[in-house]
């Protein structure tokens, strides 16, 4: 597998390239590289796995009821395609999407505000010190009681996981705005509104996205966690209802989907940076 | 050559806050740019030629005195006066048109209207070709012309400039100075510039005004003959170096005051140090 390559030498020799050939062939290997290395890894890690279950491993961990890849994988074809499960994934993505974007609503204009008046930061910030420690997930109970339905109890501890870390990285980006471009805007006529709108908004982007990137990941983790406990649907609930049932297979089929989720999510808030930011493509 | 742009500072004064009693940074200020002058302030550093240019741009007002313009008294920044910073100050998530474009923006002029101001100013500064680039693609060089030319093109009565060409190259500099006496006699606007470079401000000004250490208070005012159009090489001419050596003499003067305390200090330290022969024992 990861062999030299004894053919190489032979190859050369035989068409006797030039050095700038030679030089392509090693740019094109060491392009390859990183894939071969995280495909190995995985492949690895697969193998190990499916070994420890078809082995029945049991050496202080205790593999005899986890599930081989094999196995998954084979569940996976008959389950994914089902109306069910997709109905779970599909409420799950609502919840999360839901959540997510009122918190952005509510923390990206506090986070401006707060960041530029020095009243506002003094009226709301000790409030949310307060709050904030408190994990999203030690809201389910108060949070069942609060809302009429299920969902809109999840969705406000989705709120909730996602509105702080946007709200943080948002004070922080308006604390990085350099102030020389304020005065330079004011310099040239522009109003309070105009300064948010043309400098600070766009000064405090790129922590902004940060903060949409990890609230987005704190969403994720929190309507898992909320489904696990509370729902009765969703890819949270789907896996926890999978351990109750002894669908073990399934467990991992959760996780597997929740990942994916997770993936997808973080990958489209870094294509909708990358159009929202276009000054920051050309560094 | 043009009717407006007279700038008046009258016994003008500027304290800032401490712990004690206020310091002040500038004692008593006049100086006098008439319309279509070039008007160039040197002093040590801390003598507060900056807070002076800060003061007329309307960033921060005068604990004493008087600041106006065309008779008109400053109470706030704005485009009747164009701003050049000492840092780059372009927005980083604009393009070079859309910095130029700003002012106009702020003032409600058209979408078709501004680009034509725009790419007038930026071939006058040499810059057409990079309309579309984001400033982190320009040199320093070019980020400042830009910065000119975005401080100009909301058609100001005066044109602030502080140390705006402190960053760069020394050819860099000189090729910064022609553009801008360039621009200047197009536009016959009036200009205030705030420089530490003796070179620099002889080359450029009508008259220079030297300002004392702190608390600055003006030392000198320097009329500066030399014919125009002035050109590198005329800064070997006899008449230039005479006038350099009177403006660093001034300047020496000062520069030597404001640090004559640690100065005087310092060097009692070393004189009982050798009397000692602590020092000799060291070497």
């Amino acid at each position: 597998m990861d062999m030299p390559m004894p053919t190489e030498p032979a190859v050369l020799a035989a068409t006797t390239p030039s050095p700038e050939a030679a030089a392509r062939r090693r740019m094109r290997l060491a392009k390859l590289r990183p894939l071969a290395l995280a495909t190995l890894a995985i492949a690895a890690f697969l193998a190990a796995w499916q070994a420890a279950s078809a082995t029945h491993l049991d050496f202080f961990l205790r593999f005899d009821n986890i599930p081989a890849p094999s196995i998954v994988f084979a569940r996976a074809v008959a389950v994914v395609p089902s109306a069910d499960f997709l109905n779970d994934v599909i409420v799950s993505c609502e919840r999360v999407f839901l959540g997510f974007v009122l918190a952005a609503l509510a923390a990206v204009p506090t986070g401006l505000v707060i960041g530029r008046y020095p009243i506002a930061h003094e009226l709301v910030f000790p409030l949310c010190e307060i709050l904030r420690p408190v994990p999203a997930i030690a809201w389910v109970p108060i949070s069942i009681m609060l809302w009429p339905t299920d969902f809109q109890s999840i969705v406000f501890i989705t709120f909730l996981g996602a509105f702080f870390p946007i709200l943080l990285n948002t004070l922080l980006g308006m604390r990085r705005v350099d102030p020389v471009l304020v005065l330079a805007a004011r310099s040239l006529g522009a109003g309070e509104g105009a300064i948010f709108r043309e400098v600070y908004l766009p000064g405090a982007m790129p922590a902004i996205f940060t903060g949409l990137a990890v609230g987005m990941g704190v969403g994720w983790v929190s309507v898992i966690a909320a489904e696990m406990i509370s729902g009765q649907s969703g890819i949270g609930y789907f896996t926890w209802a999978a351990y109750s049932l002894i669908q073990y297979p399934d467990i991992v089929l959760g996780m597997v989907a929740i990942g994916l989720l997770g993936l997808v999510s973080s990958a489209a808030i870094r294509g909708l940076g990358r159009l929202a930011m276009p000054w920051l493509a050309t560094q | 050559m043009r009717d407006s742009g007279l700038i008046e500072i009258d016994h003008f004064g500027l304290d800032y806050a401490s712990d004690g009693a206020p310091i002040a940074a500038v004692a008593d200020v006049s100086i006098t740019v008439r319309p279509g002058e070039f008007v160039s302030i040197v002093g040590p550093s801390g003598c507060g030629k900056s807070s002076l240019l800060n003061a007329v741009a309307g960033f921060v007002p005068a604990t004493r005195g008087r600041v106006a313009v065309d008779g008109v008294a400053i109470t706030r920044p704005g485009a009747d006066r164009g701003m050049v910073f000492q840092q780059y100050s372009l927005f980083p998530w604009k393009t070079v048109r859309q910095n130029v474009e700003f002012g106009l923006k702020m003032k409600g002029v058209g979408a078709g209207t501004r680009e034509r101001m725009a790419r007038t100013l930026l071939s006058l500064a040499g810059l057409i070709g990079f309309e579309d680039q984001y400033p982190d693609r320009l040199s320093g060089g070019m980020k400042q012309r830009v910065g000119i030319v975005r401080a100009l093109a909301t058609g100001p009565k005066v044109l602030l400039l502080d140390e705006p060409f402190g960053a760069l190259d020394a050819q860099t500099r000189q090729i910064m100075q022609q553009i801008l006496t360039n621009i200047w006699q197009r536009l016959g606007i009036s200009v205030l510039f705030v420089t530490h470079d003796i070179d620099e401000a002889i080359f450029l000004s009508d008259r220079v005004y030297v300002m004392t250490a702190r608390p600055g208070r003006i030392k000198a005012e320097v009329p500066i003959t030399l014919p125009r159009p002035r050109e590198v090489d005329g800064m070997m001419t006899a008449d230039f170096l005479a006038l350099r050596a009177e403006l660093a003499g001034l300047i020496r003067e000062e520069s030597l005051r404001a640090m004559g305390g640690e100065l005087a200090g310092g060097l009692a330290g070393l004189d009982v140090m050798l009397r000692d022969g602590e020092l000799a024992d060291l070497l």
